[in-house]
């Protein structure tokens, strides 16, 4: 693995090992070297990291440094960049060189253990691979007296140091310091007893934590949840894509008979580089966990959930959701479609086109969370089908911005691969990051960030305000949090039609922009059509073999509630959304409850599928192909990893319903049937390339919220926190921030250190902690770090909140 | 003997026809060769490749650490080990010195070729062979011989793990055989 600058200007020539070649200027002897295929041993040398020359594997000898003299020692080949004429000879050629590493190798040697056999490194282990290609044979060091330590210690609840083992390479301190930012551990001690440390009161706890584990090139740092748990040689490796966010990152799937493993960062120096969130890394239980469901489910006469086979469940299915298209059969005429932001973008198009052909309905959201019709409208204008080739923002965008504003946007905690790209680009000193947001957090000080102080709900004005500072260099990322705060979207896109600067919106799922292309909207059909435009409409049509399409557009998640609750909806089709993270959860729950018939799609038992009559078991993204479309709009399409029949992707799902109901009469087929056909159908339809749907002006006038006593409530989830997908790792779990209240200094000093605050839906009890730069006025909690979460405890973001000093 | 053929000599008339049980009669005053098993067992050769053992150390603990050694160098993939942490702490349990111990072990002796390769694999000379060849069945479930299945008897001295490490204070004593000689050792062969 390497990185080589790619502009071929500056080409510089060297001669290694005899063989001439032509790199860029400044390029490194060690990756030059690669060049003409000749690895030199190493341990210290990342190619993301800066160069530091710490374990000294690296050595070459340089007769000539291109200046006519040679170097009487040999040298580091990763800390020296190439000069024009140099000649460099590695342990290939050079007796000098192969005896320098030998000697190292010793050195290093001297006090590693020889317990290989007990490692988790042990068969990946860089230092196994070079002490057999690069080492002696045996150790002149008599005695084999070693300098122990005792056993594994804790840096953090996940990461483990032995530090008999470690090499003292750094590559675990310079990503914390240099990637990261997150500099906890540091090289305490020195000579034989220098080792890598934690201060006594600041563990390990950051995010990017499980990368060190990764790069270390010993087995120095292993994982608590991963320890002794296999070897990599019985561990099948297949390439995924992580399913926790929108950045897409590339992930490395370990597995074992049919069991999960571990999961490792991919190599996509497009989008993840090699680094991904502890999130992507560690969270992987909860397909395993006891609350799986595997087999369907359907509501008997006496009101309990019994289990059936997969025909039964589909023709009972199809029974109650066509009774509950009916308006004569009592209740509701219609089905409402919920299909939270998890799904694929073939399982997506599945859901739309049944919502469309079978159930002959636009009442279809993805959306699970808080939303606004200014979102739906912004979506369908300014966000679907955009992408890296059409001129979408980029990871490689945001290094090469000027400036990028983040508004509705705590990246390190909600898309950690854009954090890391842009402290990348921060620190290479290119680009400004400036925040809409109501207080520096963790995150954006790290990046540097200027704070522009917004109370939540007033980001439009914000953004108005910012005009000097935005120009055609700028890039905006805007959050799906904006979608709470009144006129905030659409001033964002009137900022950068404005300025000339570039938009782009960032959600938190990684289904969440697939959902958009595949059409789970109600404004929009597959491939961002329109529907309100008849052309596009008879596209879809004549691509479906339907004779029309509903031509009015669908309620949104929001009124797909609401219409269940005042019963003219008669059914629902919902598939992993979890109410407490709807608009108003009690209105969700109720509405589950008011529905006359609910189709729950899922795969673990939920608040939901307890509620509902049938409830289908669906496979998780280990065990099904797809694709998921990351916030550029780029495509990561994956495999499945595991092969497990007994469970079956949504399209499957949705195809055995659509058969049955149309069967009774009701709508056409699907047509599908695999993940394959989906991508063909997909790929056959294409994007749209008509009108972009300029629908009517959404109402953006902010009402004036009643200046009532209280603060305004900020809140947005954490990276690691209770989310269900995070379930089952009681270690990662462990390394979750503390939940505080955030407050202003004049409210801290009223209240105390610990807090209850009280809004419309419940009163929770915080420990509470001064925000710094806090806008006066707002109190900031995270979303779903405590009891159910913000929106099922306390009250919706951006409405004001009571706060009292806590009980004792 | 084409030529002569409808023509045989005395030679072959009379004398061929008793040399020929010459041999029977020899072989009727010598030793049988047959054995009779299943009724008479005899020793097999002392390094005959027979059933696996999984060996212990003199106070009992298992010398297998879990490091899927044998199990890499399997030809046969017969061999399926999962590892497992040992822990000294109030709710941990020890089956071995040092950090780690094999939480399943098991040998498919439907596969096994008895090659030896995962003998000379085993860096604690836990996994030797005995010189047991009985290993017919006639189920495929009773041939995946368990942990259980392979380990060696407790001896007089040993004591059934999980317990604490009573030879030494840590695993090097034990590695480095730097503890007081109890009664026997776990080896057989």
């Amino acid at each position: 693995m390497t990185t080589t600058p790619d502009k071929l200007t500056d080409l510089v020539n060297v001669t290694i090992d005899g063989i001439q070649v032509a790199v860029p200027k400044d390029t490194l002897v060690i990756r030059a070297a690669e060049q003409v295929g000749v690895q030199v041993p190493r341990f210290c040398d990342h190619p993301l990291l800066a160069p530091v020359g710490a374990c000294r594997q690296c050595l070459v000898d340089v007769p000539d440094a291109g200046n006519g003299r040679g170097f009487p020692k040999p040298q580091a080949s990763c800390t020296l960049p190439v000069a024009e004429g140099m000649v460099v000879n590695t342990q290939v050629t050079s007796p000098v060189a192969d005896k320098a590493q030998q000697g190292v190798m010793e050195f290093l040697l001297i006090n590693h253990p020889l317990d290989c056999p007990v490692c988790d490194k042990g068969g990946e282990c860089p230092l196994q691979n070079q002490a057999m290609s690069n080492g002696r044979g045996d150790s002149r060091f008599a005695g084999n007296i070693k300098r122990t330590f005792p056993k594994p210690i804790n840096l953090s609840p996940i990461v483990l140091l032995d530090r008999e083992r470690c090499i003292v390479c750094q590559r675990c301190t310079r990503f914390a310091d240099e990637i990261a930012g997150d500099p906890f551990i540091a090289l305490v001690e020195r000579g034989a007893e220098q080792q890598i440390g934690i201060a006594d009161d600041a563990p390990f706890l950051s995010y990017f934590s499980g990368n060190v584990i990764q790069i270390c090139p010993v087995g120095a740092l292993t994982s608590e949840a991963y320890r002794f748990r296999s070897r990599p040689f019985d561990l099948v490796s297949s390439p995924a894509v992580a399913e926790h966010d929108a950045c897409g990152s590339a992930i490395r799937v370990d597995h074992r008979r049919g069991k999960v493993m571990r999961r490792q960062s991919g190599d996509d120096p497009a989008v993840n580089e090699e680094w991904i969130t502890d999130k992507d890394r560690f969270a992987f239980a909860y397909a395993h966990g006891d609350d799986r469901i595997t087999y369907p489910q359907v509501r008997g006469t006496d009101g309990v959930l019994r289990p059936a086979s997969w025909p039964e469940a589909f023709a009972v299915a199809a029974r109650g959701l066509a009774a509950a298209m009916d308006a004569n059969a009592g209740g509701g005429s219609g089905v409402g479609v919920l299909t939270g932001g998890r799904l694929t973008v073939e399982d997506a198009y599945a859901y739309s086109k049944l919502a469309r052909v079978a159930l002959g309905t636009n009442d279809i959201d993805f959306r699970s969370r808080p939303l606004s019709a200014e979102e739906t409208a912004f979506l369908a204008q300014h966000v679907v089908l955009t992408a890296p080739g059409n001129g979408g923002v980029t990871y490689g965008d945001l290094e090469s911005a000027a400036k990028v504003v983040l508004v509705g946007l705590e990246p390190e905690d909600e898309a950690g691969a854009i954090w890391l790209r842009l402290r990348k680009s921060v620190l290479a000193g290119g680009t400004e990051v400036i925040a809409v947001a109501p207080y520096t957090s963790r995150g954006l000080s790290k990046l540097s960030a200027r704070l522009v102080p917004t109370v939540p709900g007033d980001e439009a004005a914000a953004l108005a305000d910012l005009g000097d500072d935005v120009d055609g260099g700028t890039v905006i990322l805007v959050g799906e949090r904006l979608a709470t705060s009144p006129g905030a979207l659409t001033a964002a896109a009137d900022l950068a039609a404005r300025s000339g600067a570039r938009l782009a919106w960032v959600p938190r799922r990684a289904g969440d922009r697939g959902a958009i292309e595949a059409g789970c909207l109600p404004n929009l059909l597959p491939g961002g059509r329109p529907v309100a435009d008849a052309g596009a409409r008879v596209d879809i049509a004549t691509a479906w073999g339907v004779d029309s399409l509903t031509e009015t557009e669908g309620r949104d998640a929001d009124g797909i509630v609401a219409a269940l609750a005042a019963g003219e909806l008669g059914g629902l089709l919902i598939a992993g959304v979890d109410p407490a993270d709807t608009t108003d959860p009690a209105a969700t729950r109720a509405a589950i409850k008011a529905a006359g018939f609910v189709v729950a799609l899922d795969l673990r038992e939920t608040e939901v599928t307890r509620a509902a009559d049938v409830v289908l078991p669906v496979a998780p993204v280990t065990d099904k192909a797809g694709t998921f479309v990351n916030w550029e709009g780029r495509v990561r399409p994956f495999d499945a990893a595991l092969r497990n029949p007994a469970s079956l992707p949504e399209v499957r799902i949705l195809a055995g319903i659509a058969t049955e109901l149309s069967s009774l009469g009701v709508g056409a087929p699907l047509g599908l049937r695999t993940v394959e056909q989906t991508r063909a159908e997909m790929a056959q339809l294409g994007p749209w390339d008509g009108e972009r749907n300029a629908s009517a002006a959404v109402d953006t006038a902010v009402e004036p919220v009643e200046a009532t006593d209280g603060l305004v409530l900020s809140t947005w989830k954490q990276s690691i926190d209770n989310g269900r997908m995070q379930d089952g790792d009681k270690y990662l779990k462990a390394t979750a921030r503390t939940p505080v209240a955030l407050l202003p200094q004049d409210v801290f000093d009223a209240c105390g250190p610990t807090v209850t605050l009280t809004g419309d839906r419940g009163s929770v009890t915080l420990p509470a902690e001064v925000g710094d730069d806090l806008v006066a006025g707002v109190v900031w909690v995270p979303a779903n770090s405590f009891g159910a979460g913000v929106l099922s405890d306390l009250a919706s973001p951006g409405s004001r909140v009571r706060v009292e000093g806590g009980q004792g | 003997m084409a030529d002569n053929k409808g023509n045989p000599s005395l030679k072959e008339q009379f004398w061929d026809p008793v040399a020929g049980f010459g041999v029977t009669f020899r072989t009727m005053f010598r030793k049988v060769v047959t054995e009779q098993y299943p009724k008479e067992k005899f020793p097999t050769a002392p390094r005959f490749h027979g059933r696996h053992q999984l060996n212990r150390w003199p106070d009992g603990l298992e010398k297998c650490i879990g490091c899927e050694l044998c199990a890499w160098a399997c030809p046969a993939d017969a061999i399926y080990v999962e590892g497992a942490s040992n822990s000294d702490g109030p709710d941990g349990e020890r089956f071995s010195p040092g950090e780690r111990y094999g939480r399943v072990y098991q040998i498919n002796y439907l596969r096994c070729i008895l090659c030896g390769l995962c003998i000379e694999a085993c860096p604690t000379r836990a996994l030797t062979m005995t010189n047991e060849y009985e290993l017919a069945d006639d189920s495929r479930s009773s041939l995946i011989y368990e942990k259980s299945d392979l380990l060696a008897p407790l001896l007089p001295g040993m004591e059934q793990p999980p317990h604490p490490m009573l030879l030494g204070e840590d695993e090097k004593d034990y590695y480095r055989g730097d503890y007081k000689p109890a009664a026997t050792g776990g080896e057989t062969a």
